[in-house]
């Protein structure tokens, strides 16, 4: 035996690879992105929402019809998806065609044309859009039939006239993605319109705070909501959006202080950049969120007078059902929306309708069409999240109007197919006793019972 | 003039009625008993005086956008939040205010002729408020535009996080907040004061004598070698 031989002392010396069990602790993922920070110094920001797996509305089941119920006919008996919006204090109420609603998304984080697609889409359906921060852009208000105003901590540019011209308030305490936590525009996207209706330099990392400046608490939220109201002449409706935390306790609170309706954001909820260890690691599931929400609601008497949005990863019709199911009045989507206008998408088509594949962008970036979230970057390489006048053009906004506005029809036919094999005439006509659960964690979550037996863990016939 | 007393009248009938009047018509608020939301998205240009406390966001959501708007005063004492994202207009306060005085304001004036208390001028974003006394902590939290002048002490933190907002400050500064200096003054920067001494006549204060705050601008791109700063 010499030196070289791999056979040296009592531990063998191998010159191949052996495959070892799969580090669980430790794997290449962890491991990389502990390199990354060591090397860099700093933390992943991302956009989007959660990545990993917790339990969500794919862990429900529906109920439908057969001898004990009896459905509805497909594609014949009506199914009203009609949904009243925030009556309760003589405000105008928003009457929208349909449960679903499009979140709150900032021009800054998202493009003009990109903002202006998605109120052409929401129009189209009869539903509502939702401003972000930054302010209200033209473009979205001429879009846009219904629009939601929000009133965010930043306040960046939050304009009195802009409010007078809103079908609706939204008071942003929080959101899914990072609640308490803010926000970050990173100084890519600071173009010089971004910038100047945000009072700020252009290129510079734009902080959004995490508290609004002029009112801390419940008690003077009920001062703020009432001098919103003061300020529009009562005559539009007021939301509360949280991320879901707290729940019952701030659905509470949110309409102790005088809510029309309450949103709440769960965990998966998107957003254009934040601390990747916000987006996995603070609030809970939408699962969860949804069914403490409507029974705080309940349990105050109010699940007939406050209406419940529910948002964070709704995907299908099938998840929209679910949540309307569990309590919710409408959903409000903002991930999904962006990738039915093209988020993710290998290519982008021309005005002409020719498609250009995008895939040598995503790649500059460091990912891949369909696991992209660096919409922080302003790289965007179809077009929506970006401030970049050249990427901006690769949105034809019809085309993405209309592809939004298809994707909402099409999963609102999801969810009246749904509702109309449970036997519901009307989609708000969904209820738990419609579900079962697949898993434990579900079953508990959303209080229906575990698929096959009447057990709902911690609650009812808990052995 | 018209008078509308709170006594007989809603927080909400007084708004309204306020926004019934013609551009130059003045009015008396009575009796306001430190109510809140008073004078609340007025955008005419009105003169009206609230004779008595104030309670929050008096003046809020004021002005237009082209920086006309009421000419506000309160001869009394403000609650939280006076002016609160005004944008046009002035308010003038006899007493003092409460916290976030002038909070995420974007143009027109506000005056305290008292003082201000925590985080005064948080997140203003292109008005000028004017304090006569003395500033609480973190005064100019975070603003991004516009002239915070104080004539008496300010409390610490003062300016921590600013953004292209400039402070003047006559007395002492207990500390300065995170990226926050003091900048040299120059001629433009008397000359600034000297007009806000005689738009407000707050004239205890001495337009060269005064200290200046501005940002550092070392915050305007996230690093994590500056999480030991704030």
């Amino acid at each position: 035996m010499t030196a070289d031989d791999p056979q040296v002392g009592a531990f063998p010396m191998l010159d191949h690879p052996v495959p070892q069990p799969a580090n669980a602790s430790f794997p290449p993922s962890t491991i990389e992105r502990i390199h990354d920070m060591a090397e860099s110094g700093i933390y992943p920001i991302r956009g989007l929402g959660a990545r990993r797996l917790v339990p969500n509305f794919d862990d429900l089941v529906f109920l439908t019809a057969s001898v004990s119920r009896y459905p509805l006919e497909g594609y014949r008996e009506r199914c009203e998806t009609r949904t009243v919006l925030g009556g309760r204090h003589g405000a105008q109420p928003l009457e929208l065609e349909i449960p679903i609603t499009i979140a709150g998304m900032s021009f800054g984080a998202l493009s003009a044309a990109a903002k202006f697609a998605l109120g052409r889409a929401a129009t189209s359906v009869g539903t509502s859009t939702t401003t972000g921060d930054g302010g209200m852009t033209a473009e979205e208000r001429k879009a846009s039939s219904l629009l939601v105003y929000q009133v965010l901590p930043s306040r960046y540019g939050f304009d009195p006239a802009d409010l007078r011209q809103a079908d609706a308030v939204e008071i942003v305490v929080g959101q899914g993605a990072k609640p308490g936590g803010g926000g970050m525009l990173l100084g890519q996207k600071v173009s010089d319109r971004v910038a100047h209706m945000r009072t700020l330099p252009p290129g510079i990392d734009q902080r959004s705070a995490s508290r609004h400046p002029d009112w801390v608490g419940p008690d003077d939220l009920r001062i703020k909501i009432e001098e919103l109201r003061e300020a529009t002449e009562w005559r539009v409706p007021i939301y509360v959006k949280v991320g879901a935390t707290r729940v019952e306790y701030d659905v509470k609170l949110a309409v102790a202080a005088g809510a029309d309706v309450v949103v709440v954001d769960g965990m998966q909820g998107g957003t254009a950049a934040t601390q990747d260890v916000f987006i996995e690691h603070a609030g809970i599931p939408t699962l969860p969120a949804v069914r403490l929400a409507s029974q705080a609601l309940a349990d105050i008497g109010k699940a007939d007078e406050v209406q419940l949005i529910i948002s964070g990863g709704i995907r299908s019709g099938a998840d929209v059902a679910k949540a309307l199911a569990l309590g919710a009045d409408a959903v409000s989507i903002g991930v999904a929306a962006l990738m039915a206008l093209g988020c993710n998408r290998s290519s982008y088509p021309t005005d002409d309708g020719h498609l250009v594949d995008a895939t040598d962008d995503y790649r500059a970036l460091g990912t891949l069409p369909g696991q992209c979230v660096h919409c922080h970057t302003g790289q965007c390489p179809v077009g929506i999240t970006t401030q970049d006048p050249t990427l901006e053009s690769r949105l034809v906004p019809d085309m993405g109007a209309r592809r939004v506005a298809n994707y909402l029809r099409a999963i609102t036919m999801e969810v009246t197919a749904l509702a109309r094999a449970c036997g519901k005439s009307d989609v708000h006509h969904l209820e738990p006793e419609d579900l079962a659960a697949l898993t434990i964690e579900a079953a508990a979550m959303a209080q229906v019972p575990l698929a096959g037996t009447d057990w709902i863990p911690g609650f009812r016939s808990d052995p | 003039m018209v008078t509308l007393n709170c006594d007989a009248l809603s927080v909400r009938d007084v708004n309204q009625t306020l926004r019934l009047l013609p551009s130059g018509a003045s009015c008396l608020v009575t009796n306001p008993m430190g109510r809140h939301n008073l004078v609340v998205g007025l955008t005419e240009e009105l003169d009206v005086t609230v004779a008595g406390n104030a309670g929050y966001f008096v003046g809020g959501l004021g002005g237009r956008g082209d920086g006309t708007g009421p000419t506000i005063t309160v001869d009394g004492f403000v609650g939280w939040s006076v002016g609160e994202n005004l944008m046009g207009g002035a308010i003038r306060v006899c007493g003092s205010a409460s916290q976030s005085a002038g909070s995420s304001a974007r143009g027109g004036m506000i005056m305290v002729e008292g003082s201000a208390s925590l985080r005064a001028g948080i997140s203003l974003k292109g008005a000028t408020l004017a304090v006569a006394g003395d500033v609480g902590p973190m005064t100019g939290f975070m603003a991004q535009s516009g002239t915070i002048l104080v004539g008496g002490n300010a409390g610490h933190g003062l300016g921590d996080s600013l953004y292209e907002a400039v402070i003047y400050v006559a007395g002492t500064i207990s500390t300065l907040g995170a990226d926050a200096i003091v900048e040299e003054l120059v001629d433009d920067d008397v000359l600034a004061v000297k007009r806000l001494v005689e738009a407000t006549g707050f004239d205890h204060i001495d337009p060269a004598q005064v200290t200046k705050v501005v940002s550092a601008r070392g915050l305007y791109h996230f690093s994590a070698e500056h999480s030991g700063s704030y």
